[in-house]
This record gives structure tokens, sequence and C-alpha cells, in this order.
């Protein structure tokens, strides 16, 4: 990877200037954005992040409360925005009270909820409120959401979205050409890519119009179907892709045999192999249905085992820079699999 | 084509209120084509009301028209002498042909009976499906021929969401994915190559946007023949 150092940047810039003197406050150390995510993949250590949904309502402590369950077992932590088009309390106001709890935001942005000015306006904020890591999404259709009849916006779409916040870190102008005043917003740059949706073959050349747009990191879809993920990072090996962008391997502990099943039948975009519904349908073998703990107790074993299996075949995967735990509603899981996988004490990197 | 669908007879009949006399005007161009808004349904419709009128016990008169185009003055400007009969006139052309004749008899009100749709085409008998947003930049000689704007949910440009799966879009099993269309002729045509460019952000200002648009041919103005 190319540091900010090492790449030629444009220099007529105000805001460029003045960030490279370290004058207001922006000194980046030769990082793109400085961010910890950005540290640790960067000395090349295998990063782990985790994923916390903000909730229906304004309490900061139901933030707080994940913050604390998460802080210490990963190097940062996507803030989910509006996810399944649902409305929650902002993902840039939520990482202002995580990282109150140490923990370090990956904000997310879907292209489904603001216009370019929108989505600018916020990434100043978001900047100055002193978040380094921003997700950039198309974002899920407002049909599955709670506000099924809204305008959705897609001005941009994801890959228009990582150009544009290149853009405003690199060359320090906005979307329409001028010039940002003063301290331009510097993120480490982050796009998701999913294995596992059609076309399959042009899966691989969209994550290379990610890359040629500028993302620093990749998050993947939840894999459960490693065989299919293995054969997509074959691909994007041959095509060089992996030593111009990190790559995160997306898993997430399954809840039950139901929820496996769900995904496996509903949840479009998902491929989830039938290995995994019938080992989570064995983990409650000979439990009677009335035992609701249980069963409870024994799926959630299985689901945190079946996870750290994954993570240490992931890890042998070529490219495969880290992993993306996403136990959204069961973030105590989190240090428990990233420990089993031996992936504790996380790295400081300065 | 400008594709229609008739709004049900009881929301029609709330438009319609108290009004005793109704001129049912049909359109003769796209309407008719997709069997919304013809002469034939102009009768039907007219019927329904008559009948439906009398059973609530508040009759209404209704006459019908069709004219060839309810978008053009020289079509729809003899049907003005004879709108002071009416109470309302119930327009069954597109939201085009509605606006023509609330402006050009500004005194007349004219409401409409038909949700204009979209602009597509009959995939076969009985199903229309929607091909164009009439977004002011066609980029279709970038796209192996087939709209993302009109048929991508989220009008993507650069490439399918993580939504698509065996063809069909997220939201609906019977959608088909805009990008799945388009990766599949371009690799027939072996025209890949097109779909590795970034495509910039659209000027959506040449869409609606940019506020009603509006084009002047001065080579075809008559000021200017003259």
């Amino acid at each position: 990877m190319a540091t900010a150092e090492e790449k030629s940047l444009p220099t007529g810039s105000d805001c460029l200037q003045s960030a490279r003197s370290g004058s207001n406050g922006s000194e980046t150390n030769g990082y793109k954005s400085g961010s910890n995510l950005e540290k640790v993949l960067s000395a090349g250590h295998f990063a782990v992040t985790g994923e916390l949904g903000p909730p229906q309502g304004a309490d900061p402590e139901h933030i707080l409360h994940k913050a604390k369950l998460l802080a210490g077992a990963v190097d940062a932590v996507n803030i989910t925005d509006n996810q399944t088009a649902v409305v929650r309390m902002s993902s840039i106001a939520s990482g202002v009270l995580a990282m109150r709890e140490g923990l370090e935001p990956v904000v997310q942005m879907t292209c489904r909820d603001r216009n370019r000015l929108a989505i600018q306006a916020d990434l100043l904020g978001a900047h100055a409120l002193g978040m380094r890591n921003l997700l950039c999404l198309t974002g899920d259709h407002n049909v599955f959401g709670n506000h099924p009849t809204a305008k959705n916006v897609h001005d941009l779409d994801s890959v228009q979205l990582i150009r544009m916040v290149k853009d405003m870190r690199d060359d320090g102008v906005f979307q329409c050409g001028d010039d940002i005043e003063g301290v331009c917003p510097s993120f480490f740059i982050g796009a998701a890519a999913n294995p596992f949706g059609d076309p399959f073959e042009f899966r691989p050349y969209r994550l290379a119009k990610k890359v040629a747009a500028g993302v620093d990191f990749i998050q993947t879809q939840l894999i459960y179907d490693i065989p299919r993920f293995r054969e997509f990072m074959e691909k994007v090996v041959d095509m060089g892709l992996h030593e111009k962008v990190h790559i995160m391997a997306g898993v997430g502990p399954l809840k039950s045999s139901g929820m496996a099943r769900y995904m496996r039948d509903r949840v479009p975009g998902m491929i989830v192999r039938d290995e995994y519904v019938d080992r989570m349908l064995a983990a409650i073998a000979g439990i009677p249905k009335e035992e609701k703990a249980a069963r409870r107790k024994a799926w959630r074993e299985t689901g945190i085992k079946i996870c750290i299996e994954q993570i240490q075949e992931m890890r042998e995967i070529e490219g495969v820079a880290g992993i993306h735990i996403m136990a959204v509603e069961w973030e105590e899981a989190v240090p428990p699999i990233v420990e089993g996988a031996g992936l504790l004490p996380r790295p400081t990197v300065d | 084509m400008i594709v229609g669908e008739q709004k049900p007879l009881a929301e029609i009949m709330e438009l319609l209120g108290d009004a005793r006399k109704v001129l049912v005007a049909g359109c003769g161009t796209c309407v008719t084509v997709c069997f919304a808004g013809g002469e034939k349904e102009v009768g039907i419709l007219a019927s329904e009301l008559r009948m439906k009128s009398k059973l609530d016990d508040h009759p209404m008169e209704v006459d019908e028209v069709t004219v060839q185009r309810q978008c053009e003055w020289e079509y729809i400007d003899p049907l003005g002498e004879q709108l002071d009969e009416y109470d309302v006139v119930l327009s069954l052309a597109c939201g085009i042909g509605v606006q023509a004749m609330n402006e050009r008899f500004p005194d007349a009100i004219t409401l409409p009976g038909l949700n204009t749709t979209f602009l597509g085409l009959p995939e076969e008998q009985g199903v229309w499906e929607e091909r164009c947003q009439a977004c002011g930049d066609c980029i279709l000689g970038l796209t192996a021929g087939i709209c993302p704007i009109a048929r991508c949910s989220k009008q993507l440009l650069n490439g399918p969401c993580g939504g698509s799966q065996n063809g069909v879009c997220e939201i609906d099993p019977d959608v088909p994915c805009a990008w799945q269309l388009i990766w599949d002729r371009a690799v027939k045509l072996g025209r890949v190559d097109q779909l590795m460019e970034i495509q910039s952000p659209k000027d959506w200002s040449r869409s609606r946007d940019g506020g009603p648009r509006k084009i002047v041919r001065e080579d075809l103005r008559l000021e200017d023949l003259e």
C-alpha cells in the first residue's frame, strides 16, 4: 500500500498545504487518515472490525453499552447508517458516543438517503468530530425498511462516492471542483464487496472499479460459502487487487438454525451452505423444544465455534487482510470470538 | 409510449364529488394503445359512472368524447365550445393531456381519471414495463442498450449492488436485475471493457432535478420561418 507521503499529491490547494504543515490539527504523519484501522492494516497486522447498530431512539446509553462490550476486542467498529432502511440514530452521532468509550468508529454512509451536498456536509462534520474511517455503501433499498414510501436519492453510487471522498482528501476539492477551505476531511476509505451477488463474474471487476476510484479497505458481505469466497479471492489475487486494497472478510456468528435457514432462503445477495444449517440443527439435537434457554445456549455456543473456525480458514486465504465481524444485537459474542481466534490482544501501532 | 392505468372507481367518484354533468374525455394515442384511456375505456368508465351514481342516489349525466391527442392544441381546441355545459371534465389522457386541457380551457375543471405510470412498452399482451425515465442525458450507448436509470431500482451507473442474485433485483423476485441484463448482453457483444470504465456522477440537472425542461428549436419556430 502506498502511503500518502509516497504518492504524488497535488499541491495547489490551501487545505493540503496546511494539512501537511500540521497547522490545522489534521496532521496524519504520512498516513492518509491516521486512523487506528489504517495503522493496524498498514503495519501488516490481521485487522479486526466489528459492527454496532444504533438504536431506533435517542438514548445514548444504548450506544455506550454496546461500545463497552466491543472496546478492546476490535480495531474499529462500523456504525451502520439506517441499516435495512430503518430509521435509527445517525451513524455520525453514534460514532461520537462510541469514541467516548474509546472505540474507533467506521462511519457507514449510504447513497440512499443523501445527495452529494448532504454527504459532503456530513463528511466535513464527521471529520471535525474526530472520525477518520468511512465506509461507502449503496444502501439497502427503502422497500425493506420502515419508510417504504420514501423517496430514495441515489444521486451518486458507491463507486462515485469513493471517488468524491478521495478527491476531498487528496485533492482538497468538493465534488463540484471548488476548493475546500482550511482543513480537508481525510478518511480511510472503505467499501463493501459481495462475492455472493450476481453476476458472479462481474464481482471482481466491480471491486477493481472501487480500487480504481480510490478505496483503501474492503469489508465483504457475510461469508457462509467459503469455497465460493476462495474462488472470488483467487480472481482478486490474479488481478493483483489484494496489493492495492486491504480486504477484510465478513463473518458473523449464527444465533440459531432458524436464522441460518432464513439467511439461506430469504436474504437477497446471500449464500449459506447447507452444512451451516445442519450444524446449527445438530447443536440442539436431543434438547426438547420447551427448554428454550438450553437450546439458545447450545445454538450460541455452536454459532461462536463455527465463527472461530471460519476466521481460521479465512486467515489461510491469500489476500485476506483481516476480518469484519457482524454480530449486530449480539455484541457480547465478539470478544470470545476474537479471543478464540487467537487475535487478542489487539495491536497498538503508533 | 406513455403508459397509464385507470384510477380506482371509488377515487374517481370522490374526485367528481357533487358534479352532475360530466364529460369523460379520452385520448387516441398512447393511452389507447395501452388500453387505459381510449374510446373503448371512455365508454366503459362512462357506463360505470352512470350506474354507480344512480345506485348512490346521485345520478350523473355522463357524455363521452375521444380526441386524437389530448396533448396538442389543434386536437383539443374543437372541444372548447361544449365545455360550458359540464361541471367537470374527467380526462383519461396522461398527465400531459390533463394539463393541456386545464391550460387551454382555464374556466373548465379537468380532473385526472388515470395515473400516468411510466414510459415503457408492452412486453407481451397485457404486460407493460418501464424502459425510460426521460433523464435528459441518454447513456444507453454505454450500458449495452439497457437503461440502469429506469431499470435498476437504485439507478446505479457502475455495476450491480450486492442485492443482485440469480438474475433478479433485491426488491422483488419478479424484477430482473438491470445490471445482470447489462452484463449478459455486454458479454454477448464482446463489450465488457465498456463496463470497466468508471462512470462519473450523473448530471441530474438535465433530468427533472433541474426544474421543468424545455426545448426551443429556433429552426422550427414560425417567427423564424417568416
